[in-house]
């Protein structure tokens, strides 16, 4: 214990000394100081005596590479884990945090990327959750619409309190959990990653609300990858780079380049190296597919596609417009209604997973905790977990530890996974170190065609910049690729050919070079291509 | 340098052992052995006398040994059976019925195969109970797979089922002829186990070798194979393994007939090797017992060994207790709070990490 004691009395020395370096002026300017803060986990030390300084009123983004310990920080603020050592100071003073339990009496509210919401119940129920209003001692659900309503109203976030969880979008229930913290009394709000799941619109949204929360004197910390996002909406920035804070600047005086090398260290040209493609015979084909989504309504309406060897065909939309549940068809986690699925001449609609899988076709999944990973198994076997049954990686049913092994080795050099070690389970990885295995995992295995969603959710832009490089790499191999994706740049710079669904359906198909934003975005939003040419040949004919 | 690394294997050292999930068990025990002793003490009795008769009668001589060892047997082959649909995500209640379901086999293999050497006898009495417990946990395995029925409830009807088709066939088609008592005819010579030290009127037979090299072979299955693997990560995450191409209903299934078998082997040996008859009601709870002693020995198989070993040492001595004059139903108390402070394992864990915590707040002051 000797040991361990003097070690935690350097800590405490050198927080002395930076809090008397500090000019105490501006700490109790500080709406929250996190001073020295130091969070080690085994084999890693995710933040190194940390010091954060946000002020009142402002929205405060905090960005840095996959791993960089950002969630680690707000995690401590919150109260999620305890810190190894260091002081946060709220309003000038020296505040405790032991549980969220603390920081919620603190007035610190958390809204997680993955949320922490009650399916079945209804948007007020959950917004009252474990503060519900009583009369007597029942549950007085009028007095929680009451509440939940002049909340809303007062912040100008919408929503339908008597609507159920498991009924509403992303972006709603993001607002919901925003709504919660309120509730709870909140006037600093640590938002992680909010984004990362959001469409361009539903973002659009967010900020309004930000900028509302903000006017109404609330402090915002927003964890981001996208610099445009933070020079849109933040006033200020603090990078981080391996647990260590690298720099601080005021939102104006900077831009996305400085930032991006601050994050990285070197410059991201975030241009990706594409070829001119070569396309060979048609390796996948969709004729007239019907899926429904959860509620059994009709979520793929007769849709139809092909895509050949060599060539990447992306599919953009708002998301909810029948991606999720196309995807889900073609990889066997959800059945066909009508329709038939033809890869490689062969009938593949309603295959089970494990023979699409195994028929060579490799998946990238959007829900990367629901599908994309076990948790609790380590980095190395989830790196097998479609191929754990294939020799060299077991043999007669008996695994084969070395394979295993040099081959998570080699899987997390290549792809820059932040990790001590191949044994991490996946669950202590952070967000994009995750979405890294997933990728890592799928494009590995050199398949015949790959369906790809959300490739890049999460990812820091220098993983971003690579991951691009890996899936133009695997289609200059020849490899046919269905790529799904709420981000329209990545969608523009990677495909071939672009179809955009709306309602389930194809509205048209264009090529990248050959068309504009704002035509996929009126598809998008429903209109045909016939139809948009129609109207451009009218509007040409005018001009004339 | 050196210095540094001393603290930095120091700090890995503790995070290990605070990780390790075998001191929740143990910091558990201690806990409630300490418990258990004020309430000893409450009683006016002397916690230190008591625990040396709980000793001493366990594993205090050679017979006392003997019994413990007799009483281990089963019991950690229930706790296998349980702490394996655990790895699945399974609750499997039914080790009580899957256990009768194989000793009724095993008894029947044993009873009418006759005039075979105990090299073939042992072994299909064994198989053959064995495949009758897992049938009997696989039908809620199938269940579970086909319509969704949760193995808790299924697995419980089960039991009912096992029970009364016991006490039918010990008084009925299966009674010893003449006997009018509810038990089954002897096995053949050949068919029980070999007994490798007896003293007075107990034997231990090799059933106990049996128990360990099962819980040696679940523990490979568990960690080294390709069934392992896919029956974890069906336990862990069933959207994932299905993702990865791992059959759902297969595991379920599968996992169902392994953690049977099990159950299914534990009546076996206590047939073949103890009761060397079918008495319908053989079981006594250890079925249930199973699932106290996987929980202590947190789905581990070496865990499992040695939680068994502490209930079977417990019961052992608790008869030895009594005679010293303290109630024996204190150990009941023990093991309700060892399974209590497991189940509540934050709390356990806050008293371990309590003394450190006071350190630190004491150097940010
Ligand atoms: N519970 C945990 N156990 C072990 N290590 C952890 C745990 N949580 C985080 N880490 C490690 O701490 C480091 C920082 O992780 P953190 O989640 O804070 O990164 P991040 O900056 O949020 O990254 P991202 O942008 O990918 O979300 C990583 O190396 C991660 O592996
Ligand atoms: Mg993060």
């Amino acid at each position: 214990m000797g040991e361990k004691g003097e070690y935690n009395l350097s800590i405490a020395k050198s927080i002395m000394v930076e809090i008397d370096r500090m000019d105490i002026k501006k700490l109790s300017e500080c709406k929250v100081a996190m001073i020295g803060i130091t969070k080690r986990f085994p084999g890693v030390l995710a933040n190194d005596k940390v010091n954060l300084y946000v002020k009142e009123g402002e929205i405060h983004a905090i960005v840095g590479e996959n791993g960089a310990g950002k969630t680690t920080l707000m995690k401590q603020l919150y109260g999620l884990i305890k810190l190894d050592s260091g002081t946060i100071f709220m309003n000038g003073k020296k505040i405790v945090i032991n549980t969220p339990g603390d920081a919620i009496l603190n007035g610190i509210g958390m809204v997680h990327q993955h949320f922490m919401l009650v399916p079945p119940l209804t948007v007020a129920e959950n917004i009252v959750l474990g503060m519900e209003p009583v009369k007597g001692i029942v549950f007085d659900i009028n007095k929680a619409r009451e509440d939940v309503k002049e909340l809303s109203e007062k912040y100008a976030l919408h929503v339908d309190p008597d609507v159920k969880i498991e009924d509403i979008s992303v972006g709603m229930q993001q607002r919901v959990e925003i709504l919660k913290t309120l509730y709870r009394g909140a006037d600093l709000l640590i938002l992680d990653e909010p984004t990362a799941v959001l469409t361009p619109q539903e973002t659009e949204e967010l900020f309004t609300v930000m900028k509302s929360l903000k006017k109404q004197g609330k402090t915002i910390i927003f964890i981001t990858h996208k610099l445009n996002e933070v020079m849109a909406i933040t006033d200020y920035v603090t990078v981080m780079r391996l647990g260590k804070v690298t720099g601080r600047v005021n939102t104006k005086d900077t831009n996305p380049n400085e930032l991006a090398r601050m994050m990285v260290g070197r410059n991201v040209l975030l241009r990706v190296n594409k070829k001119p493609p070569h396309f060979g015979k048609k390796i996948f084909e969709i004729k007239d597919l019907w899926v429904k989504d959860n509620r059994n309504l009709d979520a793929v309406k007769g849709l139809s596609l092909q895509i050949r060897k060599g060539e990447i065909l992306g599919i953009a939309g708002v998301a909810g417009n029948g991606q999720s549940e196309l995807v889900e068809a073609i990889t066997g986690l959800r059945r066909a209604e009508a329709g038939k699925i033809v890869f490689d001449g062969m009938n593949i609609t309603n295959w089970t997973p494990k023979q699409v899988r195994k028929a060579g076709i490799a998946h990238v999944t959007e829900d990367r905790l629901k599908y994309g990973l076990i948790v609790k198994y380590p980095i190395s076997y989830n790196f097998i977990l479609a191929h754990y049954d294939e020799v060299p990686y077991s043999n007669g049913g008996f695994l084969n530890f070395n394979t295993i092994n040099t081959k998570a080795d080699k899987l997390i050099k290549e792809f820059d996974v932040r990790t001590p070690s191949r044994d991490v389970l996946v669950g202590a990885l952070s967000g994009g170190n995750q979405q890294k295995v997933i990728v890592a995992r799928e494009f590995y295995f050199t398949p015949k065609f790959a369906v790809v969603a959300q490739p890049t959710r999460g990812l820091d832009i220098g993983a971003i910049e690579f991951i691009h490089n890996k899936i133009l790499e695997m289609r200059d191999k020849g490899i046919g690729m269905l790529l799904v994706s709420m981000e329209l740049e990545e969608i523009f710079s990677l495909s071939d050919r672009i179809a955009v669904m709306y309602e389930g359906e194809i509205m048209g198909i264009v090529k990248p070079e050959e068309t504009t934003v704002e035509t996929v975005g009126l598809m998008m939003a429903g209109a045909r291509l016939t139809e948009i040419k129609a109207d451009d040949s009218r509007y040409e004919e005018k001009d004339v | 340098m050196i210095r540094d690394m001393k603290k930095k294997m120091f700090k890995n050292f503790i995070t290990f052992f605070k990780r390790d999930t075998f001191v929740i068990p143990l910091a558990s025990i201690v806990l409630s052995l300490f418990i258990a002793a004020l309430v000893i003490l409450s009683i006016g009795k002397n916690p230190v006398i008591a625990y040396a008769s709980l000793i001493k009668g366990s594993f205090g001589n050679v017979q006392a040994f003997i019994t413990t060892m007799i009483k281990l047997t089963p019991l950690i082959l229930t706790g296998l059976a349980v702490a394996f649909g655990f790895r699945a995500g399974l609750f499997n209640i039914g080790a009580e019925g899957q256990l009768s379901m194989g000793a009724l086999a095993a008894t029947m293999f044993g009873v009418y195969i006759t005039s075979v050497p105990a090299i073939i006898a042992i072994p299909i009495a064994i198989l053959g109970g064995m495949a009758a417990g897992g049938a009997w946990g696989a039908i809620a395995g199938y269940l579970k797979a086909k319509t969704g029925a949760h193995e808790v409830i299924s697995t419980i009807m089960l039991n009912y089922i096992a029970a009364l088709l016991a006490n039918f066939m010990v008084n009925g088609p299966f009674q010893a002829v003449g006997t009018g008592i509810p038990k089954s005819p002897e096995i053949t010579d050949a068919a029980k186990l070999p007994v490798m030290i007896s003293v007075q009127a107990s034997s231990l037979s090799i059933g106990i070798i049996i128990s360990l090299i099962a819980a040696v072979i679940i523990y490979v299955i568990i960690q080294r194979t390709t069934v392992g693997y896919e029956i974890k990560a069906v336990g862990f995450n069933p959207y994932a393994a299905e993702y990865g191409g791992i059959s759902i209903a297969k595991n379920i299934v599968l996992a169902m007939f392994i953690s049977g078998a099990l159950a299914g082997l534990a009546g076996t040996v206590e047939v073949l090797g103890l009761h060397h008859r079918f008495l319908g009601t053989l079981s006594a709870g250890k079925g249930f017992d199973g699932i106290s002693i996987a929980l202590i020995g947190q789905n581990n198989p070496i865990g499992v060994v040695f939680a068994a070993l502490l209930i079977a040492a417990l019961r052992t001595g608790s008869n030895q207790m009594q005679f010293a004059g303290i109630p024996k139903h204190i150990i009941i108390i023990v093991q309700g709070l060892v399974i209590f402070f497991i189940a509540t394992e934050r709390l356990v864990k806050t008293l371990i990490l309590w003394k450190e915590r006071k350190e630190e707040e004491v150097l940010q002051k």
